[in-house]
């Protein structure tokens, strides 16, 4: 299982240079997503998208509200 | 979902990988930046002024009515040690016994907005109501300020303005 992270734990990832990943779909991520965010909705992970991931650094993927 | 595409991601073969299980719901209720087509929306922590008063539970009100004289507002917020919002203490309040404890007095557990909530509901909400200010907390209840009803319908006025 990952890593479970609230904001501080986020924040400091990012500043050490972790790839934020949103999850939801296209959608709701052309509306609104966190600074810096690429959009990989689940429906479409797989591993020819997530070939754009940098496997040396961590990851972090977030979706509306964890559900 | 965003467990579900942890795991996915692990199953990938990726070793490194967290999930932000409170999401996005979270960060815009602190107020954060963000991008994207809505991130412009006026939203209350465009407006967000965090110079309320502010009291100790076991304060005297004697001694946040002074504080409460020299700033704009006519009422403080009483907190707990952690900056969570416990209760609000009214001017009329304020004006009784000077030596009554801060949360003796106050009136518990005040209404509250997040920081992302949208502009125009909320200034719907305050003039529907009759209200000068709206408290704004994080989802864990820690006081971020106030938005002001003028504030507010100023910050609308502009985001209509053409050429703005």
């Amino acid at each position: 299982m990952a890593t479970r992270i609230d904001l501080d734990g986020l924040q400091e990832l990012v500043a050490g240079g972790a790839q934020l990943v949103e999850v939801l779909p296209r959608g709701e991520y052309v509306e609104e997503h966190l600074p810096g965010a690429i959009n990989l909705p689940l429906k479409e992970l797989d591993a020819a998208t997530t070939r754009q991931l940098d496997h040396s650094r961590p990851i972090i993927v977030y979706c509306w509200d964890g559900l | 979902m965003s467990p579900r595409a942890a795991c996915r991601l692990q199953t990938l073969g990726f070793t490194d990988v967290y999930d932000y299980v409170l999401g996005k719901a979270d960060w815009l209720a602190h107020g954060l930046p963000t991008e994207g087509e809505h991130a412009d929306v006026p939203r209350a922590k465009d407006v967000l002024r965090d110079d309320v008063v502010t009291a100790q539970l076991d304060e005297p009100i004697g001694a946040v009515r002074e504080r409460v004289a020299r700033s704009p507002y006519g009422f403080a917020f009483v907190l707990a040690k952690d900056g969570t919002l416990l209760g609000r203490l009214r001017k009329a309040t304020l004006d009784g016994d000077a030596d009554a404890a801060a949360q003796d007095v106050m009136e518990p557990g005040p209404s509250t907005v997040r920081a992302d909530s949208k502009l125009e509901k909320l200034a719907a909400r305050m003039r529907q109501h009759n209200l000068d200010a709206m408290v704004v907390t994080t989802p864990q209840g820690r006081l971020l300020g106030v938005v002001r009803r003028d504030d507010a319908e100023r910050r609308l006025d502009e985001a209509d303005a053409p050429g703005l």
